[in-house]
């Protein structure tokens, strides 16, 4: 823009008269309640359902000297990183395959990951109890077979609530990841082997370094997604399972106290905008924007 | 799945053979093709390709886009198969062995320089990869750089560099382990026209200092004019001629190589008579032309005048062999480029200017050069 001077791509006006609608939206419906959602957090708690507008700093202080909810942050925290790298881990190599196949119709592979999408994820997700429940398929399974003769515990653990969220999360790590492999020049590679790299040291040395960005932007959004769910632990995990999200839901719904409610929902919104924040630092958000356009 | 069986091949006419692309050396070229075939499924990109490559030469392939040339320089690289055929780099067979163990550098045309290394680094890969001590890899890429001018550049990422920078890192890049032939594919046509010529020098230069065995692959005629000691003039998978700048250019054995390589008048007409050196070509609105050739064809056969436009001098009409009309004049300071009528046909000439050039709608003479003009067959054939 900045050179230039004398014509420009685009009137202004215009530019604000479109980008207008949107933004309106999102200042009414996102910026105001997150807002709002603030000022509640600095309100006093009367009874269930009742506050009043008493300012106070009650609600903070309750939360930065309770160690109940920085266990439920730590272990969100936990269960997000945990996720996060579990999907990584599965994630890279359909990503790779689906690049490096010469199989003609690659859409077709693309066109899979989005298939889990067509059905409801509060359903994919209730699909679990009957694969992993004490009646389920693999119990029933293995104790006709004779290999036990208890019922395995699997659901309602932290492994279950880990194992939802990242057949929620794998499609989400996969495209992104894909889509900086795709962005790879690949003459970079034979010049790498021509210079004396076996396939290996040259995956090692390019296209693992040069697919990072993807890979950080895949670990960012199924973090952020994971730590921020709330369904897939209430279904699939136990009381003792439950992330920040349902203690949030309970604060809110159960023992109605919106001052607290809404303090703890601050609370996860600045944690997971702050590691936002690191992320577009030094990756860029337009990284995870590929990835979410395939 | 092409020609499993070897059979003889018939030379198609103006290849030279293996014998004489062999300049004279007692030792073995430093690449050899021997009648290679390369095919993509049922497509044929290179049919029976051989080519004998003398150490120390620069020798250019050149062809219109899709003619083989990029398919030979990657089957040398390793990273197109060969479906028959041979190749050896220093007389050890190298086409059934990967890509990285072949010893060769590589030079892109989009570069290729890893984006995420520094010039250093991407410079001292090659180093790295055979296993070179350190201080040593540290004195060779500093000579490197030096070489192409850009010491101090260590450490700079790839993006800081303009595109002649980074060709010229790509360069430092694929010779500093001192590779036995260096590959590169169409280095320049990414680069402006004034980076081009300034980078077509430099290269030169420094394979000629180094005295590296350099193949390069463009579809410029000026490039490969300026550049080589020896051109390879491929057209559709096949190769047409093979010589010197100066014998490709003065001598093509086909039409698609006078056509190709600089502009070229083609006047077709039946020949009437031979003596003494000189032919007398009857064209078809009935004049006769008669050029000094070292052909000799039969009366009566088809022919085609081949004719530099540097070598019609322009002049007055009275005792020319041709008269016509200029139809264009374009006056470029130190010459001017003529486009005349005559009888029907437009004639190309590029003459120095000696006094005032002519003008459009001027008549004019032109004379055909006094020695040496190419006929060709009816099959475009250099005739002998």
């Amino acid at each position: 823009m900045a050179a230039a001077q004398s014509w420009s791509i685009y009137d202004r006006r215009l530019a604000w008269a479109l980008a207008a609608p949107a933004a309106i939206l999102l200042a009414v419906l996102l910026v105001a309640p997150v807002l709002m959602m603030a000022v509640y957090t600095f309100y006093t708690f009367v009874t269930a359902g009742v506050e009043s507008a008493t300012l106070t700093l009650d609600n903070w202080k309750e939360f930065l000297t309770d160690s109940y909810y920085h266990g439920f942050l730590w272990k969100t925290m936990r269960v997000g990183a945990i996720t996060a790298i579990v999907s990584a881990v599965l994630g890279y190599f359909p990503a790779y395959f689906i690049w490096a196949t010469t199989f003609r119709h690659k859409w077709l592979l693309l066109l899979l990951l989005i298939v889990p999408f067509w059905i409801s994820f509060t359903i994919r997700t209730f699909s679990w109890i009957h694969i992993l429940g004490e009646q389920g398929l693999i119990n029933v399974t293995l104790l006709k077979l004779g290999v036990i003769d208890q019922p395995l515990t699997m659901l309602y653990t932290e492994g279950a609530v880990i194992m939802g969220l990242t057949h929620f999360l794998l499609p989400y790590m996969i495209l992104n990841v894909y889509v900086s492999l795709e962005s790879i020049d690949r003459t970079l590679i034979s010049a790498a082997q021509s210079m004396g790299c076996t396939s290996a040291q040259a995956f090692r040395e390019v296209t693992l370094p040069l697919s990072l960005p993807g890979l950080a932007a895949g670990l960012l959004l199924c973090f952020v997604l994971a730590a921020g769910s709330y369904v897939t632990p209430q279904l699939l995990g136990s009381g003792r399972d439950a992330l920040f999200g349902n203690l949030i839901y309970d604060t809110i719904m159960g023992e109605l106290n919106w001052p607290m409610g809404a303090t703890l929902s601050i609370v996860l919104f600045v944690v997971l905008g702050f590691f936002a924040a690191i992320y577009t630092r030094y990756m860029g958000m337009s990284q995870i924007v590929k990835g979410l356009g395939g | 799945m092409m020609a499993s069986t070897q059979m003889p091949r018939p030379v198609p006419a103006g290849v030279s053979s293996l014998a004489t692309g062999v300049r004279g050396g007692t030792e073995g070229p430093a690449v050899e093709f021997r009648n290679i075939d390369i095919a993509y499924g049922k497509f044929v990109a290179v049919r029976d390709f051989s080519l004998a490559i003398d150490k120390g030469s620069f020798v250019t392939l050149l062809g219109p886009s899709g003619c083989g040339k990029t398919t030979i320089l990657r089957a040398i690289a390793g990273l197109v198969g060969i479906s028959a055929g041979e190749i050896s780099i220093g007389g050890r067979r190298i086409d059934g062995i990967p890509i990285y163990k072949r010893n060769i550098g590589l030079v892109f045309q989009n570069y290729a320089l890893f984006p995420h290394k520094t010039v250093f680094d991407n410079v001292a890969f090659g180093l790295k990869y055979r296993n070179v001590p350190k201080p040593e890899i540290r004195q060779r890429v500093t000579e490197a750089l030096e070489m192409v001018r850009l010491p101090g550049s260590e450490k700079k990422l790839p993006s800081q560099l303009s595109g002649g920078q980074q060709q010229r890192i790509a360069l430092a890049r694929a010779i500093v382990f001192q590779p036995e032939v260096l590959l590169l594919d169409e280095p320049l046509s990414a680069l402006d026209a004034n980076m081009r010529e300034e980078m077509r020098v430099e290269i030169k230069k420094i394979q000629k200092a180094t005295g590296i065995t350099a193949l390069f692959v463009t579809h410029d005629q000026d490039e490969a004019l300026a550049m080589s000691d020896r051109i390879v003039v491929m057209n559709s998978g096949v190769m047409e001629q093979t010589g010197t700048p100066h014998a490709v250019y003065e001598q093509p054995e086909t039409r698609f190589v006078a056509s190709f390589l600089g502009k070229a008048n083609l006047l077709s007409g039946t020949m009437t008579g031979v003596a003494g050196g000189r032919a007398t070509v009857e064209l078809p609105d009935a004049r006769k032309v008669t050029v000094a050739t070292d052909a000799s064809p039969a009366k009566g056969a088809a022919v085609t005048l081949v004719l530099r436009p540097q070598k019609l001098a322009v002049g007055a009409p009275a005792g020319a062999d041709l008269v016509g009309t200029v139809t264009s004049a374009s006056y470029l300071g130190s010459s001017v480029l003529y486009e005349i009528d005559s009888g029907g046909s437009v004639l190309h000439a590029a003459n120095l200017i000696e006094g005032r050039p002519f003008e459009e709608g001027e008549t004019v003479g032109i004379s055909l050069p006094a020695s040496g003009v190419v006929l060709l067959d009816a099959d475009g054939r250099r005739l002998r």
